[in-house]
């Protein structure tokens, strides 16, 4: 079947899906964007995690038609005009990154709190992360620095916004 | 495989009843795995997310009816005040990710023992909508669960909806589980008071062969609050205690990877008799909302 739906904010058609493939085996393996990461294809781990229509999901459990026509945010779509998001920024600052398998997917979740928070004016308190982040496993850090990364990235996007 | 993506509520009932074999697809975190593990390979899959009545949830004549395809995370972020047992159920399920996607009516046709909207469903005496071509039927949610994984669910039917009528006192919801995220229950227990017509509301997950309401618990309890619902008088412990025991006492639990059947039954009383006073408490001070 044909897929056409919206990444990052380019328009992307792709033919000969297959009916049972998942949205991310679509962006991985046809569209050749490969930052969202395989690690379980079973919605445990979050490291395929993107946006869809604005809502963070597990693109391994979306079945590739069910992404006709909505709205893809990966997370090769958060860096802008070459410059890294400050999500981004934040996780390799605060060494937050080890083997890398998990961070395409902590980004996402990452971006998504902290932009909600931000909305309402505040910063993530620190259970809010985790409860946030309980979905994305990762398997070295032990989330120390991911906790710090993800109070580093919050704490320089409300400075920026302001 | 064919893809199967209805736009309207008539089209998907009529495609179910075109194509029987057809696996309806909501918030595919029951399917998608399945699928991705080689162990479902549907001819067609039926796309429900296009259906927008699915999608709503509305209140008519003071019941709440919510469409089957409302993900978790609206149950908790629209309807915490009025169906606070069910938003506490939905808040231990999966992860935000799961929470986005997953939905009340893909729990319900999955019917596995261990999902976590049952005992909220039972405590609070949901009924579930079901439609075919051939009409519309509403089944009590205690009569839906018929077997490990099986439901009153024909061929040609789909879960519309689930209509419950907000407990008028306090609800709890209860699950053991390895960590707060990402676990299937090793036993669950969700509890509604109703003042309004003295009666209590029970519902035991991962303990049976399906979920389950446990009936003498809630005569008993009925019986001992009768004349405690005016007073507002402390519940003695005694009660609590009891109300337990008659809780674990209704299920029947296997030993599994999870847990052994023994530990099931003992964390069931002290989910009942901890979900119990929790709740007591809360009508004694006159709250009977909290989300
Ligand atoms: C990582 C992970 C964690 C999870 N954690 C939990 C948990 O903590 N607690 C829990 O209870 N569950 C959990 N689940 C299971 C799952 O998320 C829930 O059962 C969820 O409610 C399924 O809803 P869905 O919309 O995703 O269903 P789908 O996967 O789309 O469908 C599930 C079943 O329902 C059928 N179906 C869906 N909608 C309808 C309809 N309207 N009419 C008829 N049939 C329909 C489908 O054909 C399928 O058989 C978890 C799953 C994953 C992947
Ligand atoms: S690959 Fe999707 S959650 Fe692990
Ligand atoms: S950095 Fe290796 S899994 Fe997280």
């Amino acid at each position: 079947m044909r897929l056409t739906c919206t990444v990052n904010g380019t328009e992307q058609l792709v033919d000969d899906v297959w009916e049972g493939e998942s949205l991310l085996y679509v962006l991985r393996e046809r569209m050749g964007l490969p930052g969202s990461k395989n690690a379980c294809e079973q919605g445990e781990c979050g490291s395929c995690t993107v946006y869809l229509d604005g809502l963070p999901v597990c693109a391994c459990l979306v079945a590739a038609g069910q992404a006709e026509g909505r709205e893809v945010g990966t997370v090769e779509g958060l860096a802008a005009g070459g410059e890294l998001h400050p999500v981004q920024q934040a996780f390799l600052d605060a060494g937050a990154v080890q083997c890398g398998f998990c961070t395409p997917g902590l980004l996402v979740a990452t971006d998504d709190l902290v932009g909600r928070a931000l909305a309402e004016g505040r910063r993530p308190a620190d259970a809010e992360i985790r409860e946030a982040l309980a979905g994305n496993l990762c398997r070295c850090t032990g989330y120390e620095k991911v906790l710090d990364a993800v109070r580093l990235a919050a704490d320089r996007m409300a400075e920026e916004a302001r | 495989m064919e893809f199967l993506q209805p736009t309207t509520w008539e089209e998907a009932v009529e495609t179910k009843a075109a194509h029987p074999d057809a696996v309806p697809i909501a918030g595919g975190t029951d399917v998608m795995v399945a699928v991705n593990f080689g162990r479902l390979r549907p001819a067609r899959l039926l796309d429900l997310t296009r259906v927008p009545d699915l999608q709503q949830w509305d209140t008519e004549d003071g019941v709440v009816r919510l469409g089957a395809g409302v993900p978790y995370a609206r149950v908790i972020g629209e309807l915490g005040d009025r169906l606070p047992g069910l938003a506490m159920a939905a808040r231990t399920i999966g992860s935000p990710q799961i929470r986005n996607r997953g939905t009340v009516g893909g729990n319900l046709a999955t019917a596995s023992p261990a999902g976590d909207a049952h005992p909220a469903l039972l405590a609070a005496d949901a009924e579930v909508e079901v439609a075919s071509v051939r009409g519309t039927r509403r089944i009590p949610v205690a009569d839906f669960y018929t077997g490990v994984k099986r439901s009153a669910l024909a061929d040609d039917e789909l879960v519309a909806a689930v209509r419950i009528t907000p407990p008028s006192g306090p609800q709890q919801y209860s699950k053991i589980g390895t960590r707060n995220a990402m676990v299937i229950a090793v036993a669950a227990f969700g509890l509604a008071l109703h003042p309004d017509r003295r009666a209590v509301g029970t519902g035991i997950g991962s303990a049976a062969p399906t979920p389950r309401r446990a009936p003498a618990a809630e005569e008993f309890l009925a019986g001992e609050l009768d004349g405690l619902w005016d007073s507002r008088a402390e519940l003695p412990p005694a009660t609590a205690a009891r109300f337990g025991e008659l809780v674990a006492g209704a299920a029947a639990p296997i030993d599994d990877v999870r847990g052994t059947a023994r530990y099931r039954v003992h964390a069931l009383s002290v989910m009942a008799r901890r979900t119990l006073t929790w709740a007591w408490a809360e009508y004694r001070k006159g709250e009977t909302r909290c989300a």
